[in-house]
């Protein structure tokens, strides 16, 4: 079992990096590359960028972020927001993203997590699941669908989705993963957190929450300094 | 020292690896041109897209003999993941390929574990922690490193191949590029 990894999660708007409570309310929290570089410099095991706006004329706009990120980071990024075929998953991945994230657009038409993981194979292709009393959400957790949550997920695997990226909405709804003793209750069934405003709030905070997490028997990679 | 050669398959990206080794002040190409893989100072074979396409691309382009040549003299290559798998002699993948064929050994589909297997974790005995994304790993009578049990890197001659993404494994990974290109 590889070790556990913590996954910082920025979102995205109009090429820039926000910060929003279910999605309203967004707060400029700055630059996608210079955050990336932040982050992972601090200790994230990995990066999901979440375009949450994703209108097409956003999508240049994403396409050159990604590419900007790809240029300076060392470590894995995921993309997610805005895929909604196999040609913007073409276009994500081949401006140097890892993998995509596909959410409401593999709902709606399952076929694409084949089409992009016959591509590109399995690891690059994250189903996102949006869960709440056992169903589906989408749309940022506005939308209910009748779809039920563990069967989705099976689903989504067997067509080919490398990983499933689990949101509980009711958490969400509670205040999320606030503290380092909740990412670690995560980490001890998962295989990687998604961390957003308990990183966010303090970036600078990241290399004390790995510390925190090791503290309490998760095992995540060793760090060493930059050379 | 010339640039070093991004070996190009025709698909994929190879962008985060010549971004590494940018980060260490090395000047890259990414070319499938037989005369300047056989000229470069050191040769990376990426791990971008699947085995066929890959060994098709190759081996049109002549990239694979001017690849075998290059081993023959003792001159530096690098694999990674998909690459190392390349230079065995036979994968399963796509239903099975015939690889470049410079070291003995072949390539399965993992049976242990999550598949793929995806993220970070130790390889001894460098006692480093690397990040890997695969779901097929190498048998070889060649092995220098394993990851849980899993072959992850493979050395004969000038050539040294490995499972994990050097180019994603932060610092790990950019220490581990830069003893690569130490001799160069």
């Amino acid at each position: 079992m590889p070790l556990a990894r913590l996954i910082p999660c920025l979102d995205v708007a109009h090429g820039r990096v926000v910060k929003g409570v279910n999605f309203v309310g967004l707060r400029d929290v700055g630059d996608p590359v210079e955050l990336a570089k932040f982050y992972s410099d601090g200790g994230a095991d990995e990066l999901v960028f979440l375009d949450i706006t994703a209108t097409p004329e956003d999508s240049a706009t994403m396409t050159s972020v990604v590419a900007d990120v790809a240029d300076v980071l060392e470590i894995p990024f995921t993309v997610g927001g805005g895929v909604r075929s196999v040609e913007d998953a073409i276009r994500i991945i081949e401006s140097g993203a890892d993998r995509v994230s596909l959410n409401s657009a593999a709902l709606a038409d399952p076929s694409l997590i084949s089409a992009i993981a016959r591509r590109y194979g399995s690891q690059a292709v994250v189903v996102a699941i949006d869960a709440g009393d056992g169903v589906v959400h989408t749309h940022g957790g506005r939308v209910v669908t009748s779809t039920k949550t563990i069967p989705w997920a099976i689903e989504a695997a067997s067509r080919g989705a490398g990983e499933i990226l689990l949101t509980s909405i009711s958490v969400i709804a509670s205040g999320g993963a606030g503290s380092a003793a909740h990412v670690a209750d995560a980490l001890r069934i998962t295989d990687a957190a998604l961390i957003a405003s308990i990183v966010h709030e303090n970036p600078a905070g990241l290399p004390g929450l790995r510390r925190e997490i090791q503290d309490l028997g998760i095992q995540l990679r060793p760090m060493k300094e930059l050379i | 020292m010339s640039d070093v050669v991004v070996v190009d398959y025709g698909a994929g990206n190879t962008r985060s690896v010549r971004a590494a080794l940018t980060h260490l002040g090395v000047s890259s190409v990414v070319s499938s041109d037989p005369t300047k893989i056989s000229e470069s100072e050191l040769v990376i074979l990426p791990g971008v897209g699947s085995a066929r396409s890959a060994m098709d691309h190759l081996e049109s382009t002549g990239a694979a003999q001017a690849l075998r040549n290059r081993f023959e003299k003792g001159a530096p290559i690098l694999g990674i993941c998909l690459g190392m798998q390349l230079a065995l002699e036979h994968s399963d993948e796509d239903g099975g390929v015939d690889g470049i064929g410079l070291l003995s050994g072949s390539v399965h589909l993992l049976t242990e574990g999550r598949v793929p297997r995806l993220g970070w974790a130790m390889v001894e005995p460098w006692g480093d922690a690397f990040y890997f994304a695969h779901s097929y790993a190498a048998t070889c009578p060649d092995s220098v490193a394993t990851s849980e049990g899993v072959t992850v890197a493979v050395e004969r001659g000038a050539f040294l191949g490995v499972q994990f993404h050097p180019e994603k494994s932060g610092s790990a990974g950019l220490a581990f590029l830069e003893r690569c290109l130490s001799p160069v």
